[in-house]
């Protein structure tokens, strides 16, 4: 079990990075979106993987660890609404600057207000 | 009650002013948010004083949330940085609040209740002793800020921001895996409990413990504007509205605190395999982002963008000096990080006022009309360039001679004295020639007639005065800051304060 959950975070990190290089913002949304799975994924393998376990002591012999189930809580809240501004975001500076490229097109740009 | 309840009150009083203020308050709401803010940052700053007066009574304030035992719920450790760092905070952010007050806030929506949730951040990440509540007073920050920046609106803002927006969120999600590392060695996410458990790692989790610490440190880098993650600065901040700049020169010292409280408490010189695991790299990047900025502030044509890089130069200088992690450095540096925040939002402000009433010309460094309250800014100018190249007598050369003096001490400091004296040379080159180029090379003909209200130059006035107050009450603030740092340096009072409620049983 271990090698699948470490083989799933590691591709999903690796496709996410590929995606955040790209020039345009919406795949780099996209790359942001999943690098936050393979986070919170990672995030919940901290506390070690554990099958059958209830994150309650003295209740069974195997219990899970408590405490990444509510850092991957927070970090899902954060992240979900992080991605949704960015989107928002990205919108609008298609629609006022006129392209999706993320990159500074015309040096001019420098120090105007 | 209210003495038992202080160390969480410079977080409350912001987020229930921005609570109130975010109320519909009938047809005019801008004046009752005003008041509501302008109160509440007063009240913050009152709390951040008496902070300060405590801790030095009594060390540390440690401040359980929900009464939940050390390691196990959520803890406020208040210690003299940390209190220091606060009253700063509420410091700038009262005149800055009142520049704002003037048409500033009414350029976009609810930018009362955003500058109110920003403080809150700010203040929380400088209270916790949690490094996962670290994470989260970090996201409210970042949040609030991704909404000041666009405040105003316009096409290279937005662009600057959606910048922003990506690389914070890259780094937030580079935060969580390196807490999740760091979780996963040493099971416990309290900053205290960590330094203690840090200490007994050795082979795989030691070198687990250290891809997680370095890890940490690009994040902390990109917050505070490290050498190769400096870029989104200049951009960010030259392009948003001036009042934002001011407060957002807190921001790049929130990473810089970061950096001081992690890698001095729980990879400090007691961590044995992970002994100042980041500080080899600390002081080439912070020597390296001290020379960006000196090539940087060269090239500015735009005094805003030239303020963004004396930023920049600011944080390599703090960087740099914080490496050689000796008490009597770290003093000098926390000096300078006081002196160095005023003055940039000072200066950020100072261009966003010439820029308005130099009309079409605005912050670019050319010739142009003759501002309305042209010897005025003359004089600020001259003030503030004094004190940010660092000339006698203002608080520049106080702290820049603390700094130097102190790295005599050690052994590299021809870098740092070759590094910090040739930026102070450049610093004088560009500042003196942007304010001859706007100040003295006026275009002939009538003064502008925009002048800037009253109140605006009042509050910028009482932003540069306090580098005279700096520069007069060094004597005690440079003993308090080394009061601050010794407590840094004494680790182990840490674990002590923190964890002494927390009985063995658990373990």
């Amino acid at each position: 079990m271990e090698t699948l959950y470490s083989v799933t975070v590691g591709i999903l990190t690796a496709c996410s990075i590929f995606l955040i290089l790209r020039g345009r913002s919406f795949p780099v949304v996209v790359g942001i979106t999943m690098l936050s799975y393979a986070v919170n994924l990672f995030l919940f393998s901290t506390g070690r993987l554990t099958i059958d376990g209830a994150p309650i002591l003295g209740t069974q012999d195997s219990y899970a660890d408590p405490l990444p189930q509510a850092l991957v809580l927070t970090a899902i809240v954060i992240g979900f609404a992080m991605t949704a501004y960015s989107i928002i975001l990205a919108v609008r500076t298609r629609g006022e600057v006129g392209t999706d490229e993320v990159s500074d097109s015309d040096s001019s740009s420098e120090g105007k207000r | 009650m209210l003495q038992q309840h202080l160390a969480i009150l410079p977080i409350l009083i912001p987020l229930f002013a921005a609570l109130l203020q975010l109320l519909p308050w009938g047809n005019r709401p801008q004046p009752k948010r005003r008041a509501i803010g302008l109160l509440a940052s007063i009240l913050t700053l009152i709390a951040a004083v008496a902070l300060l007066v405590e801790v030095q009574q009594q060390d540390m304030l440690v401040y359980l949330l929900g009464n939940w035992d050390a390691p196990f719920g959520i803890v406020l450790m208040v210690d003299r940085l940390s209190a220091l760092m606060m009253l700063i905070t509420a410091v700038l952010a009262l005149p800055v609040l009142i520049y704002g007050c003037y048409a500033e806030d009414n350029l976009g929506s609810h930018f009362q209740a955003l500058y109110q949730f920003q403080i809150m951040g700010i203040m929380g990440a400088f209270a916790t002793g949690d490094i996962f509540n670290l994470f989260v007073f970090f996201e409210v920050l970042l949040i609030s800020s991704y909404a000041l920046m666009m405040h105003g609106g316009g096409k290279f803002r937005v662009r600057a921001t959606l910048h922003y927006v990506l690389l914070n969120l890259l780094g937030s999600a580079l935060f969580l895996i390196s807490i999740g590392v760091l979780y996963g060695v040493t099971g416990t996410l309290n900053m205290a409990d960590m330094a203690v458990k840090i200490q007994s790692l050795t082979g795989d989790q030691a070198m687990l413990a250290k891809a997680g610490s370095l890890m940490l440190l690009i994040v902390f880098g990109l917050k505070a504007a490290i050498l190769p993650l400096h870029f989104w600065l200049p951009q960010a901040y030259s392009t948003t509205t001036g009042v934002v700049a001011a407060l957002f020169a807190i921001m790049t010292k929130v990473g810089v605190y970061s950096i001081i409280r992690v890698y001095s408490l729980i990879f400090g010189a007691d961590a044995n395999e992970l002994a100042l695991v980041a500080h080899d790299w600390l002081w080439i990047m912070g020597l390296l982002t001290l020379v960006a900025g000196a090539i940087g502030i060269l090239a500015a044509r735009d005094l805003r963008l030239m303020v963004a890089y004396l930023v920049v130069i600011s944080v390599g200088t703090l960087v740099a000096a914080f490496s050689l992690s000796s008490a009597a450095t770290t003093g000098a540096t926390l000096f300078y990080l006081i002196h160095s925040t005023f003055i940039t939002a000072a200066l950020f402000l100072l261009a966003d006022l010439m820029a308005f009433e130099r009309g079409k010309t605005a912050s670019r460094i050319v010739s142009g009309k003759k501002m309305a309250n042209h010897s005025t800014y003359a004089t600020f100018f001259l003030i503030g360039a004094i004190a940010i190249i660092g000339l006698p007598p203002l608080s520049g050369f106080v702290s820049k001679l603390m700094i130097l003096e102190s790295a005599a001490a050690n052994g590299h400091n021809f870098w740092l004295w070759g590094a910090i004296i040739g930026a102070t040379f450049v610093m004088l080159v560009a500042v003196t020639r942007a304010g001859s180029k706007m100040i003295w090379h006026t275009l002939s003909g009538k003064a502008s007639e925009q002048s800037a209200p009253l109140g605006k130059r009042i509050a910028l006035a009482s932003l540069l005065s306090l580098t005279l107050l700096i520069s007069i009450f060094a004597n005690p603030i440079r003993q308090y800051t080394d009061a601050v740092a010794d407590q840094l340096t004494d680790v182990d009072s840490y674990p002590v304060h923190v964890l002494k409620r927390a009985g063995g049983e658990h373990e």
